[in-house]
């Protein structure tokens, strides 16, 4: 069985080879390959997960070495997989997403004349995404992480010829980079504490390491998970991430790649855990993020900027979770999963609308569309009612379960982060709502664009339709489905879990969970509900200003990094061009002036020569017998 | 002298000898020598026999077939174990066959072989009266310009006897690094000093630059034999003997009773400092370590090309021998005395070299300016005083002897109307017109920078290596700024042929035949060899590193 799992990543590889070097004459069924190469990669997946299902919850993990991949010394890093329950819900979600977003691209990216390139990222993407969770090291972790790190600078660049398009996929991965920093030097400190990286052997032996060393480590992870998952402070490229097509934005920066981040942090429970004061950097960075996306999202006209700020808060309640230890872990995974389909869902929505609007996204242009596009209306409104934590959707199980872990923190803390989680959840119902009303309610607003097309709202084609059909099921259904299926036992043997005991019962946390919802939807039902919406945004508040620049993020980092950077280059240069050449052509200057001198020694007469001879032989006798004398 | 001590020579004469014990010389064990010197004998008779039409085939079968078979007993010898186990002192005391004696020996023997294939090269030139011409004056004795020389060059004579007078010189280069004692030192020295003076002297191009590059090295030769001889004297009169071992054991105190006859030198320590230091400088003059320099880039500039590049090897393998197995041998028990003496030098070889490199326009006189900074270099190996300090100065002897044959092999090729093209102007945007040749170049010259890859590296990093193991710290860093001021002028030379526009009047590269082609091959795959994959030949010269005693 564990022989299947390096098929797992092999399908979409070579989905991904064959669809890149094959050229042209795939043009015409690329698509359909890189489809069927993501669908089987589920199929071994679901196989897998019933083999598992199958065994003892102490049995499940699989391990599968392929050969060693770098031998040197004591550096022993091997090509080797583990697949265990946590990997087994990622690998699900993944593949499972992924195929129903390759789907969609078919009927998306239909009249994209690059189309077979699109299929080719996009398996590449799954390939590395896999490869990052079946790893069962740090440094095979991190090829992954820097696979889903280039499919994602790739497919967020896929529309080259815009500048935009181009500038934003660049952001993307320079601020990654320095994420991948902090992965890179996390994995040296392992590499030099603990002389291994591979999971079980890090893991296992965290508890004899310093504390000092295991805090070092779990900031650099967390600095790696902020970068990947768009966290406070390395958040700035998530929102311009929006330049890519709409499916990747579904798969990658709201499914799956944005996510790594959680992963990495619940893997390495072991060290978190025993690093107390990590975990409380990483809820804080959590909280901070939750509301920071979340009043990025209030302000957004544009309905994939809007979602993407929702993705932000949404991966920041996930972190919080992490932050939180074993009585947050679980949950944080369910909430990964649950929000991997309602939000994959509401992008593929937010695509069919954009489809039918002329690739319109200024959600002040929508209004009405409910009966235009009936199917998205349905699935996006599904998918929004999860999101907002409605009873019994998806949403509303997960979120509730991170809201009472918060709360259980315990003490000041435990007070803070529950009242942060539930604000959080209030604005998340505010701007929810929001965007549905404005796109699908209301009075029609759109304009002919540029070109004088008046846009002709219509249903997406089915290849579009049936993924959001799935997706919805996936949002109503998937909380209650975790609830009740035993999540929390399946998770138990990889993350631990132990019951948070919070200081208010869990029945009044969800009912103040809900309370919260509704004031959410009822301010925006207020605000956006009863009147026409202005097309032209009005001026808005100090805050509205600054929450469309995105809370000054760019602003900010281009004051103190671009800014303070260009400052460090330009004196360094200063100092290299007046000291450094100064020194080196001065010295240089030296030695040739010397070498002109010397030179006029060599006179060409036997008689100077005999001198200098009789001279050295002179000094040689007298150092001689000098060093005899002393 | 006392009366006694008269007296008792007196009676020690008077005493009737019973028996003069014939000297016994292991002839197998110094066949290297004895197959050299024997077809230098009939190689002069070949000359003096063969018809004039014959004697250039005859010279050069002869010269190669001798060296090949020199080189097969050096190995022969190695393999039966005499470089190792069965070393031991032969002829009487007089030459030792060793580790080191041996892999000097091949070292010269094979460097003479690819040198003696660029004497033999008749392609470079274009056929005068019909004639092939080599490197060497038609007729050495006629005066340049005169009817005599110019009636020589239209009979198509040729200088062959610099085959005869090269394979005197290399048997005395194969006797120079084993001998084992002093006197032989000298004679080894003058055997093939005197060739070389004479080979310096035949170059068929620009004959009176030849010619007094010859007289200069002759003059300044026997000046420095002069001393060197002087040496000798005075530390015969110190120890009693010449020979090696006898003086180590005096030096060290093991040997205390004194000859009656040298009752008031023996023993006296300024009579073994004196000498020493001008047995020292005899073999610094050869090496051509600063002050003892000056005649290098005359006679390098103005010898034949072919010759330099024998001389700069071959000599120097000799020389560097002799010098290792005096220090090593002799005078271990002086160590505290001559490094830091030997420091000094070193110092002043490695960056007078370097920095007087560096305006150089004539790249003969580049060449030889860089074999003295690398005289530097070596010079910081021998003074390691350590095991390694002798392997890394094999070691870096070998790599640097087919650099430099190969590196003047190139020069030979570069040529315009007036013969080489040695002015560093002409040789501006050479990689543009003949990319190959150019490329070798560049790689003989990262060699001799040392940049990895090349044998350069592995032996600079050797010797260096050994020096800082042996306390000599300061020495590599003198070293390290030494190479990268030397870097300079190499690699200048580089940007000047690839990225230099050529001129209209540069010079041809001329097609070479099978034989200069062979000395080029020859060192660029050993400056490859070694410098990519040179483990195992740093454990030859390792294993090679026991003097006998």
């Amino acid at each position: 069985m564990e022989n299947l799992i390096a098929l797992l990543i092999g399908a979409p590889l070579l989905g991904a080879a064959v669809l890149l070097l094959g050229g042209r004459r795939l043009d015409r069924t690329g698509h359909w390959l890189g489809t069927l190469l993501a669908a089987a990669s589920f199929v071994i997946a679901l196989v897998l997960f019933v083999d598992m299902l199958g065994k003892g919850a102490e049995d499940r993990a699989l391990h599968q070495t392929l050969f060693t991949w770098i031998p040197v010394g004591t550096f022993q890093a091997d090509m080797a997989f583990q697949l265990d329950q946590l990997s087994m819900t990622f690998v699900l979600l993944i593949t499972g997403v992924g195929t129903l977003i390759h789907v969609y691209s078919i009927g998306y990216m239909e009249h994209d004349e690059r189309r077979r390139r699109f299929f080719g990222y996009l398996n590449l993407f799954v390939a590395a995404m896999l490869l990052l969770v079946l790893a069962d090291n740090y440094l095979l972790l991190y090829f992954g992480w820097e696979g889903v790190g280039l499919a994602s600078y790739l497919l967020i660049g896929f529309w080259q010829h815009k500048p935009s398009a181009a500038t934003a996929a660049k952001k993307a991965f320079i601020v990654n980079r320095v994420g991948d920093m902090g992965l890179s030097i996390a994995i040296m400190l392992m590499f030099t504490t603990f002389g291994t990286f591979a999971f079980g052997r890090v893991l296992e032996a965290s508890d004899q390491a310093s504390e000092g060393k295991l805090t070092a480590i779990g900031l650099m992870l967390l600095l790696a998970a902020c970068g990947k998952s768009a966290q406070v402070p390395l958040q700035s490229w998530l929102g311009d991430a929006m330049e890519g097509p709409t499916p990747v934005s579904a798969l990658i920066h709201a499914a799956t790649m944005v996510t790594a981040g959680v992963y990495l942090i619940v893997r390495s429970a072991d060290i978190f855990n025993a690093a107390p004061d990590a975990q409380l950097v990483v809820t804080v960075v959590g909280a901070v993020t939750l509301l920071f996306g979340a009043i990025v999202g209030c302000a957004k006209d544009d309905i994939k900027k809007a979602l993407a700020g929702s993705t932000m808060s949404q991966i920041g309640y996930m972190i919080l979770a992490a932050g939180l230890g074993p009585i947050g872990y679980v949950f944080a995974i369910m909430h990964l999963v649950t929000h991997g389909f309602f939000k994959a869902g509401l992008f593929l929505g937010a695509g069919s609308v954009m489809h039918g609007m002329n690739d319109e996204v200024d959600m002040r242009k929508y209004g009405g569309l409910r009966k235009y596009m009936p199917v998205t209306f349905v699935t996006f409104g599904l998918g929004y009612l999860a999101i907002i934590g409605f009873p019994g959707l998806s949403g509303f199980f997960s979120k509730d379960k991170i809201i009472e872990a918060a709360f259980a923190k315990g003490g000041t803390e435990g007070w803070i982060l529950g009242a942060v989680t539930l604000l959080g959840a209030a604005i998340t119902a505010y701007y929810m709502t929001r965007v549905m009303l404005m796109t699908f309610f209301g009075e029609k607003r759109w304009q002919p664009d540029a070109e004088g097309h008046e846009p002709h709202p219509h249903e997406s084609p089915k290849s579009m339709v049936i993924p959001m059909i799935l997706l919805a099921v996936g949002s109503v259904g998937g909380g209650a489905v975790f609830e009740f299926s035993g999540f929390v036992e399946w998770l138990e043997p990889v993350t631990g879990f132990e019951h948070g005991h919070a200081p208010i019962s869990a029945a009044a946390v969800t009912a103040a969970t809900v309370a919260v919802m509704v004031i959410g939807v009822g301010l925006a039902y207020l605000q956006y509900g009863r009147g026409p919406v202005p097309v032209v945004a009005p001026r808005g508040s100090l805050l509205t200003r600054a929450a469309r620049r995105d809370l000054l993020q760019d602003d900010f980092n281009h004051a103190v990094f671009v800014t303070g950077g260009t400052h460090l280059t330009r004196s360094l240069v200063y100092v290299d061009h007046s000291l450094v050449d100064g020194v080196v052509n001065g010295t240089a200057a030296a030695v040739g002036g010397l070498s002109g001198r010397l030179r006029k020694l060599q006179n060409g007469y036997a008689r100077t020569y005999a001198v200098s001879m009789f001279g050295g032989t002179a000094v040689l006798i007298a150092a001689t017998l000098l060093m005899r004398a002393v | 002298m006392s009366s006694m001590a008269v007296h008792s020579m007196w009676t020690t004469a008077a005493e009737p000898i019973a028996k003069i014990p014939a000297p016994h010389i292991e002839y197998t064990q110094l066949s290297p020598v004895l197959i050299v010197l024997g077809a230098a004998i009939v190689s002069v008779l070949v000359e003096a026999f063969v018809p004039r039409k014959g004697r250039y085939h005859s010279q050069v079968f002869l010269s190669v077939a001798a060296l090949a078979a020199a080189f097969a007993a050096v190995v022969g010898l190695a393999a039966g174990g005499y470089g190792s186990t069965k070393a031991h002192i032969a002829a009487m005391g007089a030459i030792a066959v060793d580790g080191p004696a041996l892999f000097l020996q091949g070292t010269i023997v094979l460097a003479s072989i690819v040198a003696v294939f660029t004497f033999a090269e008749r392609r470079l030139d274009p056929a005068d009266h019909g004639h092939k011409v080599d490197s060497f004056a038609a007729e050495a004795a006629a005066v340049p310009g005169s009817d005599q020389e110019k009636a020589a060059v239209k009979a198509g004579f040729t200088t062959t006897e610099v085959f005869p007078l090269a394979l005197f010189a290399i048997a005395g280069m194969l006797v120079f690094p084993a001998a084992n004692d002093l006197l032989t030192l000298f004679v080894a020295l003058e055997v093939f000093s005197l060739p070389l003076y004479l080979l310096c002297a035949v170059a068929r191009r620009k004959r009176l630059m030849s010619q007094e590059a010859a007289v200069k090295y002759f003059l300044l030769g026997a000046f420095s034999s002069a001393f060197l001889l002087f040496g000798i004297a005075l530390l015969y009169g110190y120890a009693g003997s010449v020979s090696y071992a006898t003086i180590a054991r005096v030096v060290d105190g093991s040997i205390g009773s004194v000859d009656p006859a040298l009752a008031d030198t023996m023993g006296n320590d300024a009579l073994l400092l004196i000498g020493f230091a001008m047995v020292l400088m005899g073999l610094l003059f050869k090496v051509g370590a600063v002050p003892f320099h000056m005649w290098t880039p005359d006679v390098y500039q103005g010898a034949p090309t072919p010759v330099t590049g024998f001389m700069a090897a071959a000599t120097k393998v000799a020389a560097f021998g002799a010098l290792l197995r005096l220090l090593y041998v002799v005078l271990p028990g002086l160590t505290w005395d001559w490094r830091p003496v030997m420091w000094g030098v070193a110092i002043v070889t490695m960056l007078g070299g370097a920095v007087v490199a560096i305006t150089q326009t004539d790249i003969k006189r580049l060449l030889a300016y860089s074999s003295i900074a690398h005289a530097g270099f070596l010079l910081a190996g021998v003074i390691a005083a350590t095991p390694s300090g002798i392997s890394s100065v094999l070691f870096y002897l070998g790599a640097y002897s087919f650099v430099t044959i190969g590196a003047f092999a190139v020069v030979t090729l570069v040529r315009d109307a007036g013969g080489e093209a040695t002015h560093l102007s002409k040789w501006a945007g050479l990689g543009r017109r003949s990319p190959l040749v150019a490329a070798v170049f560049a790689v003989f010259l990262l060699a001799f920078a040392g940049i990895p890859l090349t044998s350069g590296f592995s032996g600079k990093f050797a010797v260096f290596k050994a020096a800082a193991d042996g306390g000599a710290g300061a020495l590599v860093v003198v070293g390290v700024i030494s190479s990268a001021i030397a870097a300079f002028f190499y690699v200048r030379v580089i940007v000047l042929m690839f990225f230099s526009e050529p001129k209209a009047d540069g010079p041809t590269v001329a097609v070479p035949s099978v034989l200069t082609s062979l000395t080029i091959t020859a060192g660029v795959v050993v400056t490859l060899v070694l410098g990519v994959a040179p483990q195992y030949f740093l454990d030859l010269a390792n294993q090679a590193s026991v003097f006998v005693r």
